[in-house]
């Protein structure tokens, strides 16, 4: 037992490099395997580089796109459309969901439209948020706000349901006003489920913002896509997809971070199976 | 004496539905003043009725397009895109979400591939779809496979990673071989993450089926709407609009119907 105890620490830092180092090795090894899978596919000559251009060609496309300041462009106005979309659903859909937990009229008018509008295809407005409001940010923005607000909605209400009624009761006990229980008590409590439906809400943002530029044009990913598509540039289009992916994958990442970083005190911060 | 006892019966019968009618009537209510209030505004001229058709008006060509026979044609195309590709990412996600949990081999190879492909905006394919299997059905339905199979193995793995250590156990020392496992407690302890993993793909489905039609197709729900945007009819636009997202939100609630069904033995 003691010998154990004694040889741990000196063993477990070589160890813990040893068994990253291992899964690191392990967790790319699929990555690797698909991108020389598409590489070799790719000059294998099964198919015409029209239908599948080599996964060089396409690095090449986006170097060039990322050296040029092409991608910085596309993928700063792609960005800076979810995210304002994601910053109003957020803001607005808190709001929404606080009004309809602490106010019946707000809870009478909204619920319907949110268990109706919740499961619709939103993108099918799209048409009409064009006609309204034209093909720029203004109505981009729109049509990200109408489709990513609703799990927003929808998470902080039962987030606000199911703060523990012992929590609330302590606070009122202890002399918490009304705006000291809510600051205080039910948002931190909420927290967690609130930043759920926030992880749903932020891939859904850059999906609608995708599709919105594909529809509507202009600069931005989605457009420079539909725009190598017209052409009939192929490269073009895997490159698109693979910057988005990129794009897509930070955003995710930074989300989860951040939602770590917010929970620090939660006690799912500390469990290591929510990696 | 049975008559005593029947009548109260009879009467709070009624007035349960009743109630439940009025229930329903009153939750629902602020949609109805919205369509009042879409239908005045036009009427009025609040707005342009070019950006905004009168509520009527929308219904008047809804039942035009049905009388011509346009809106079930594209329809029907919709509905087997989406019956197709989710059926297939349903398929092929849950296999693959429960084998990734009961093979640690699997798990190893395919959770990277996971983790990079869960977070790419679904929509982005939409051109490669068309690049290699061109405008018709075939293009649609990959799309809706591709975008709605990992929800679905997220669910599958997730659930039956969670299922009780002692009934897994429990289950081995009676005697049952790893398949017996498989299907009789894994499986069934899946089903409820699996079920949510599902209905998000549901919803999923519908949205990329419509940005597709909407882009790149020659007949269904996108392409119709797309076909009166441009022509100028928007009061049609308008109804095919409304029938998808009708359609969309049918489909959940009748999807929740049987979710809920198939969940009853948890009590």
């Amino acid at each position: 037992m003691a010998s154990v105890a004694q040889t741990a620490p000196v063993d477990s830092a070589a160890l813990r490099v040893a068994n990253a180092a291992f899964w690191l090795v392990t967790r790319s090894f699929s990555i690797v395997a698909l991108a020389v899978a598409w590489e070799l596919l790719a000059r294998s000559g099964m198919f015409t580089p029209f239908q599948l251009p080599a996964l060089s060609n396409v690095g090449l496309r986006i170097w060039s796109d990322v050296t040029s300041g092409e991608f910085a462009i596309n993928a700063g106005l792609t960005l800076y459309r979810a995210m304002t979309g994601f910053f109003i659903c957020a803001v607005l859909g808190v709001l929404i969901g606080m009004a309809m937990s602490r106010n019946a009229i707000a809870h009478w008018f909204f619920d319907p439209l949110v268990s109706v509008g919740f499961p619709m295809p939103k993108t099918a407005f799209i048409p009409v948020v064009i006609l309204w409001l034209g093909v720029y940010d203004v109505s981009k923005i729109t049509i990200i706000v109408i489709d990513a607000i609703f799990p927003v909605i929808t998470a902080t209400v039962i987030a606000i349901q199911g703060v523990e009624r012992e929590l609330v009761w302590s606070a009122r006990n202890m002399g918490a006003n009304n705006r000291e229980v809510l600051t205080q008590i039910v948002l931190p409590a909420a927290l967690p489920q609130i930043m759920t439906g926030l992880q749903v809400a932020l891939p859904l943002c850059l999906i609608v913002a995708v599709v919105a530029e594909m529809l509507m044009g202009g600069y931005g990913l989605g457009g420079a896509m539909m725009t190598a598509s017209r052409f009939a540039n192929s490269t073009g289009v895997f490159a698109g997809i693979v910057e988005i992916a990129i794009v897509g994958y930070i955003l995710v990442k930074a989300m989860s971070l951040i939602r770590r970083r917010l929970l620090i005190w939660h006690q799912e911060a500390h469990d290591p199976s929510t990696a | 004496m049975s008559s005593v006892a029947a009548a109260p019966v009879e009467r709070t019968a009624l007035q349960s539905w009743a109630e439940n009618a009025w229930r329903t009537f009153h939750r629902y209510s602020p949609l109805l003043l919205l369509a009042i209030a879409w239908e005045l505004a036009a009427r009025l001229e609040l707005v342009s009725t070019t950006a905004l058709p009168p509520l009527s008006d929308v219904i008047a060509s809804w039942v035009a397009l049905l009388r011509d026979g346009d809106l079930q044609a594209n329809a029907g195309a919709s509905l087997f895109r989406v019956g197709a590709g989710l059926g297939l990412a349903i398929g092929i996600g849950a296999a693959l979400g429960i084998a990734m949990a009961w093979w640690k081999p699997v798990n190893v190879l395919l959770a990277p591939l996971v983790e990079i492909f869960y977070p790419l905006p679904k929509s982005a394919l939409i051109p490669v779809t068309v690049i290699w299997l061109g405008f018709g059905d075939a293009s649609k339905i990959l799309l809706i496979f591709l975008g709605c199979m990992l929800p679905v193995t997220i669910g599958a793995y997730n659930g039956a990673r969670s299922s009780d250590q002692m009934l897994l156990w429990s289950a081995r020392s009676m005697g049952a071989g790893r398949l017996r496992v498989l299907r009789d407690v894994v499986l069934p302890s899946a089903m409820p993450e699996l079920l949510s993993g599902i209905r998000i793909a549901l919803a999923l489905s519908f949205i990329l089926l419509v940005s597709a039609e909407l882009i790149v197709a020659r007949k269904g729900f996108g392409y119709l709407i797309g076909f009166l945007g441009a022509n100028g009819s928007y009061d049609a636009m308008y109804a095919v609009v409304l029938t998808v997202a009708f359609l969309g939100f049918a489909a959940d609630r009748l999807y929740l119907l049987i979710a809920r069904r198939a969940l009853i033995w948890r009590a």
